[in-house]
């Protein structure tokens, strides 16, 4: 089965199961969407389709994007993201997609997508786990500083620094995509998931979720 | 605030009954203890000193003196393992944590027993302070 959703990350709580386990969920608000476009084979060189997701109001969208949606019956939509099928879809545009597709007695494994938290100008420690300098032994103003980037220059190896050299810059705002992540609970009525571990992304930030890719994970 | 959405989902986890007690308290926690294919309660008895946290992930710590060695256990309020919780005597408190028993010896250890008017009327102004913690 392959199946995917747009939703919202509302935020990370704790769940205790009949044994009384205690594990750490993160809640998403997910679908309902609406299938915009039916992307195929023939025309489109894969399978997939794209999912709209969050209404907004026609006057803050833009013409095109108002007459892609009418295509497929629906109005504006805030956000919209392709999920890729193994085989031709089975829905076409207008169908709606809601977390019922994750509803399962069996455990369900989902990948999550998401922009992760900016972290600006973060230097070498924070964004390659690099250790860093001693707190003392005679380490003065270095204590957090990436140490040598590379030996003397001309040893027959090219110049200077070479390509690739982790140093510090911007972290965070990037796609990550977290996978083989538990579906603890599934509520229909009010479009809620829950979903085992962390998700990237800030709260109120949107998501991504697909069955995962992972091999072996999913028996339905 | 919580979000409203994460107080939904946890609804379902939370239990429809909690246990209603205060800071002081001195209380008998009944837990489920499974071990391989048995199951048994096991009852914990002491002071509660604190409450944290909300929702699901509410805890609270009862501290007893075993073999003249302070012992504090955390348990979760929503948990399934705490079956029962009886309350055995009220204390007179006036914060809500009560940290500064950790560092008493002796009689000193003793709360005030909070005395509740009898009798119909007069509990039910103490339910109602009850709901109002």
């Amino acid at each position: 089965m392959t199946a995917g959703l747009l939703g919202r990350k509302i935020g990370m709580t704790t769940v205790i199961g009949d044994k009384g386990v205690v594990e750490p969920v993160t809640v998403v608000k997910a679908g309902p969407c609406v299938v915009l476009q039916v992307k195929d084979a023939k025309t489109d060189g894969y399978d997939a389709i794209q999912l709209g997701f969050e209404d907004v109001k026609p006057h803050r969208s833009t013409k095109p994007l108002i007459g892609h949606a009418a295509k497929a019956g629906t109005g504006p939509k805030r956000a919209s993201g392709e999920i890729r099928l193994a085989e031709p879809a089975t829905a076409g545009p207008g169908d709606v997609v809601t977390v019922e597709a994750f509803a399962s007695d069996e455990a369900i494994y989902v990948d999550v997508t998401g922009e992760t938290k900016g972290r600006g100008f973060a230097g070498v420690m924070k964004r390659h786990n690099f250790g860093g300098k001693e707190a003392s032994h005679g380490v003065e103003r270095k204590h957090r500083s990436p140490g040598s980037i590379g030996g003397h220059a001309n040893l027959g190896l090219g110049r200077g620094v070479k390509k690739g050299k982790r140093m510090a810059g911007h972290m965070g705002c990037v796609n990550r995509t977290i996978m083989a992540l538990k579906v603890v609970s599934v509520d229909v009525d009010n479009d809620l998931m829950l979903i085992r571990g962390s998700v990237p992304g800030a709260n109120g930030s949107l998501v991504t979720i697909r069955s995962t890719k992972k091999v072996g994970r999913n028996t339905v | 605030m919580r979000h409203p959405l994460i107080e939904l989902a946890e609804k379902s986890y939370l239990k429809p009954k909690p246990p209603l007690f205060h800071i002081g308290d001195t209380v008998d926690v009944h837990t489920r203890i499974v071990e391989g294919d048995k199951e048994r309660i096991q009852v914990f008895n002491g002071v509660v000193l604190a409450r944290r946290g909300c929702g699901v992930n509410e805890k609270f710590t009862v501290r007893r003196i075993v073999a003249n060695e302070g012992v504090e256990r955390t348990f979760m309020v929503h948990s399934p393992n705490v079956v029962k919780l009886e309350i055995k005597r009220r204390g007179k408190v006036r914060r809500a944590k009560l940290y500064f028993l950790r560092d008493r010896v002796g009689k000193k250890r003793k709360l005030r027993e909070l005395r509740v008017h009898k009798p119909a009327a007069a509990s039910k102004k103490n339910k109602l302070a009850v709901a109002a913690v």
